[in-house]
């Protein structure tokens, strides 16, 4: 018999729906993964309880004939996102043991939809990170070693680590993730997978711990471009709760994808060739264009000016929003709260929040603290804005000569645990080419590429017009038809 | 101009008084959630996940409240901005789940406008004096902290959190503590004819932060304190006049007013500083990334103004235009419930002036006795429109239109039915009162002496005795003419 845990989500669906197997014994199947990958840590709470549950629903449903979309499709979920009866951390001390009342409107959508929950994935404390190492429950380790020999710990990409992880390692065959500055994209890049974040506002926000609620995105982290699709049309759509939610119908991005891209323009932004960069990037990129034009597409150069303003603008930005949104965290009314002996309330919310946010989140809670500060919100605020609206008009102007944009989606592979942690400003710079689409709020996915002289993933960034995820989708297919990516960690955990 | 001053010893100050007035959108939900907003619920039953801050949780804006604020700033004809957008002031507070107020600050939803005081020479208010306002912008209330539940603990009560605000901010316009208490109390009344707030200062309804600074006339404004949450017309007033005496006694005494936030003691009347201006807190304003701005489209504003009622000044200028002295229209249009009593008693026909002077001397008085409101008072606009009318068509006298008056307001009948029943009716049988007369001049031959000598005002004496004789019933103008003649 096939492993089961070897199928992509089309397949499962599919194969589920033709009566080839169980929904239970696909869950039973991903639940074992789970249990037996304890060494990655890419569960905050396993669920399997949950995974078996939905899976005797979608059995009954496939008696019945009231098969839902995702039907026998367990998956994984970022701790992210509130989850009815199970606790949600947002990797965080601040939230251990909260157990929400509530579901995301996200993962409301997906278990509407028929899936099952395996569990609440790590990821970086609040989402802040590019390596999952500031999760209070502990690094997420990548399942690809190097093919050195060592057997160096690699990152799995952050802030959705624990999705990257476990999908990599065939611990689920998707997962949620969600992107403020890379977070869906570069860990999808870094584990050999795919990730899209769609257009701001097409996921709803409501019951997904914020971060930067201007940027925050959710969206779908799978094995290949099809499940993408699939996914983000279980999790899209508009939501009266979230003020910010797009009004639109969601399309049928599955059964319009194509990877005939005749009559379609890529551009590529010269801005994006940066100095010194490792050349096997560069490489794949050159390999990349050559497989859009095989597709049929034209190649066009693009000129993107306020590029290297991008990573600033959203160091100021995030942490801004963040240094409020993470103000309801006092400890009056829910996760932690230290109260040393004969404290009052200001001592009451040190205490809490020294102990409850690790230094990552501290750092951009001061960041932004200081940015919104009477005397320097002009100089860094009120600028951030104005350079945001520029890198917007950049993509703007830039769509006029082409229909969607192709790019590196991070300056290297993974990287060894440990080996940024020290330089907050270098683990940022992983995020140079990830920022640019968020601060625009525009749709972008990375699909794995080829492999380095490591022997380890690297992936390719497409970004897409305001709500043109199928030219994305399609564009993501056209690649991932060409570069035949086939390879896999080997299983050492 | 005001001419009120104090009086220092280094010579007379003016007084320079603004007002912040926060006053609760009447809506059936909260600003930015679901939840329900009415006042006395038990602790911590109106409270939506949104209101607790909940992870994850987000605002939606609630279209009946911004509505009511865009009504509110029509009523005081100010530029409504079509584009607006909230911001956060972010603080830590107990009381303040989101650790940041949603409020307005770079763009308000409704920009300047002004309102009129009327002159009232009896408070120092020599003419109408127009007020400016500078804006209005709504936010969310906080919840309320309640620190005599536990001998060490503070419990918080979030049932107002997030209750829609508005802010209305007065330009430092007023000149005397009368001035302000004007201003208040118009505000009040065109916030109640909108139906925007409902004006309950004693439930926190509404409340001022009252700015005051003292000068001497002519010079350039001092600083000003800032004391908070004033909740009665008569303790803004302290508030302005103790404030304005601890000014002055400061500055004489070679001191300098500190730029503070200060506290109110309703017992003493007195202010103390609350914060100063070093403890301050820094709010970090900042537009809030969960919410899009607000745009008003021409369809919606028309609804707005459509829906507007009659407001004070155009229903004071009405009353007067219909003969009602200002006196009467002041009264009538102070309090929106008795100025819509009294259009319905116009509505059946009544005389307007007769009509405002039976309200605001019987009805009035009666309702004053009886311990009632014109919202539950005994006696429809229709039955006193009735009982008006029996008066203006001679069928009863003034005189006892009051007994039949008290009559309805005991049995709950109609006026017509208690005169007929009682025999109430006037009578203008000439030959009876020329009876009655004779027999009164008769008894009083020394008034009569005195009359003719020229003591006119003897007059109002004849015709007293006569109506007495008649018990009333007479017809005053038939009395008057035959004893007129008799006395000539």
């Amino acid at each position: 018999m096939t492993d089961l845990t070897n199928l992509t989500v089309a397949e499962i669906r599919d194969g589920h729906r033709a009566g080839d197997f169980s929904a239970v014994e696909v869950a039973e199947a991903f639940n074992a993964n789970v249990a037996g990958a304890k060494a990655l840590n890419a569960f905050i709470v396993e669920t399997p309880d949950r995974a078996i549950e939905a899976a005797k629903v979608a059995d009954a449903d496939r008696a019945a004939g009231t098969l839902k979309p995702l039907s026998g499709v367990p998956i994984g979920m970022k701790d992210l996102f509130a989850t009815n009866g199970v606790q949600t951390t947002a990797a965080s001390h601040m939230l251990e043991g909260f157990v929400p009342r509530y579901e995301s409107t996200v993962s409301q959508k997906l278990w509407d939809a028929g899936c099952g929950m395996l569990g609440k994935l790590n990821l970086d404390q609040f989402a802040m990170g590019s390596s999952n190492e500031t999760s209070y429950f502990g690094n997420v380790i990548s399942p690809w070693k190097r093919n050195d020999g060592g057997n160096a710990a690699l990152a799995p990409g952050g802030s959705s680590g624990g999705s990257s992880s476990a999908i990599a390692a065939r611990l689920c065959p998707a997962a949620t993730g969600t992107d403020t500055g890379g977070s869906i994209r570069q860990p999808a890049a870094f584990t050999g997978i795919s990730g899209i974040k769609p257009t701001y506002g097409r996921c709803s926000r409501w019951g997904i711990v914020a971060f930067a609620s201007s940027l925050d995105q959710a969206g779908p982290m799978a094995r290949d471009v099809r499940d993408c699709a699939i996914m983000l049309e279980n999790m899209a759509g508009f939501d009266p709760k979230d003020a910010t939610s797009l009004d639109l119908p969601v399309p049928n991005w599955e059964a319009a994808l194509s990877s005939d891209l005749k009559g379609k323009k890529v551009g590529i932004p010269k801005e994006y060739r940066l100095e010194g960069i490792d050349p096997e990037i560069d490489a794949m990129w050159d390999a990349g264009i050559a497989m859009l034009k095989d597709a049929g597409a034209e190649v066009v150069e693009i000129s993107l000016p306020h590029t290297k303003y991008a990573l600033p603008t959203y160091y100021i930005i995030a942490p801004a929003e963040a240094s409020s949104n993470l103000a309801r965290y006092d400890g009056v009314r829910y996760g932690l709260r230290d109260l040393p002996q004969g404290a009052g309330l200001q001592d009451m919310y040190a205490a809490t929040r020294a102990d409850g946010f690790g230094p990552e989140v501290k750092r951009r809670i001061m960041i932004g603290t200081y940015v919104l500060s009477a005397g320097f919100y002009d100089a860094y605020y009120t600028q951030a804005q104005k350079v945001r609206a520029l890198i917007s008009r950049d993509f703007t102007a830039a769509f006029e000569t082409c229909d969607v944009i192709l790019a590196p989606t991070a300056p290297s592979a993974a990287f060894g645990l440990g080996e940024k942690t020290a330089d907050p400003l270098s683990m940022y710079l992983n995020d140079v080419f990830a920022v640019p689409a968020s601060l625009a709020g525009l749709p972008a996915m990375s699909v794995p590429a080829a492999l380095n002289r490591e022997g380890l993933p690297l992936g390719l960034q497409i970004i897409g017009k305001a709500f043109d995820e199928q030219g994305v989708l399609n564009a993501g297919l056209a690649i991932e038809e060409r570069a035949g990516f086939t390879a896999r960690a080997e299983k050492w955990w | 101009m005001s001419d009120y001053r104090i009086k220092g010893e280094t010579g007379e100050w003016e007084v320079v008084i603004g007002l912040e007035v926060h006053a609760q959108v009447t809506s059936n939900a909260k600003l930015f959630s679901g939840a329900a907003t009415a006042f006395g619920a038990e602790p911590n039953t109106q409270v939506s996940l949104v209101d607790a801050a909940m992870p994850g949780m987000l605002p939606v804006p609630n279209r009946e409240c911004i509505r009511q604020a865009v009504r509110t700033g029509m009523a005081i004809d100010a530029q409504i901005n079509k584009w607006s957008r909230f911001d956060r002031k972010n603080y830590f507070y107990a009381d303040l789940p989101q650790g940041y107020q949603i409020s307005q600050l770079y763009h308000p939803l409704v920009g300047e406008g002004s309102l009129t005081i009327e002159a009232d020479e009896k408070a120092g208010i020599a003419a109408d004096k127009v007020i400016g306002i500078e804006r209005i912008h709504v936010e969310q209330d906080a919840g309320k902290l309640m620190h005599d539940q536990h001998p060490t603990m503070s419990f918080v009560d979030l049932n107002r959190s997030g209750v829609a605000l508005m802010e209305i901010v007065s330009k430092p316009d007023m000149r005397s503590p009368a001035e302000a208490g004007a201003y208040v109390r118009k505000l009040r009344a065109i916030l109640r004819y909108v139906g925007s707030c409902d004006g309950n200062m004693e439930e926190g309804s509404m409340r001022a932060d009252v700015n005051v600074s003292v000068r001497k006339p002519g010079d350039e404004f001092g600083t000003r304190t800032e004391t908070k949450n004033v909740n009665s017309v008569r303790f803004v007033m302290q508030t302005i006049e103790y404030e304005a005496k601890r000014q002055v006694e400061v500055l004489e005494a070679g001191g300098t007013v500190d730029q503070e936030t200060r506290l109110f003691n309703p017992d003493t009347g007195t202010t103390r500083t609350m914060r100063s201006k070093e403890d301050a807190h820094d709010y970090r304003y900042f537009p809030d990334p969960d919410l899009l701005p607000l745009e008003l489209d021409d369809a919606f504003l028309a609804e707005c103004r459509d829906s507007l009622p009659e407001l004070p000044d155009a229903k004071r200028a009405r009353y007067l235009g219909l003969g009602i002295s200002a006196y009467n229209a002041d009264v009538l249009t102070a309090e929106v419930e008795n100025a819509r009593w009294f259009d319905a008693l116009l509505e059946t026909g009544a005389e307007p002036k007769a009509a405002a002077n039976w309200v605001t001397s019987e009805l009035f008085g009666a309702l004053n006795r009886l311990g009632k409101d014109i919202g539950d008072c005994p006696v429809t606009p229709a039955q006193a429109g009735e009982l008006l009318g029996l008066v203006a068509d001679g069928t009863i006298s003034g005189t006892i239109a009051k007994q039949v008056f008290e009559k309805m307001l005991e049995t709950g009948d109609g006026a017509a039915a208690i005169v007929d029943r009682e025999g109430l009716k006037q009578t203008s049988d000439t030959g009876a009162i020329e009876a009655e007369i004779a027999k009164v001049l008769a008894a009083n031959a020394d008034k009569v002496e005195q009359y003719k000598g020229g003591k006119e005002a003897l007059f109002g004496f004849f015709v007293g005795q006569t109506m007495k004789a008649m018990q009333g019933k007479a017809n005053p103008q038939v009395v008057n003419e035959l004893l007129k003649k008799a006395l000539s």
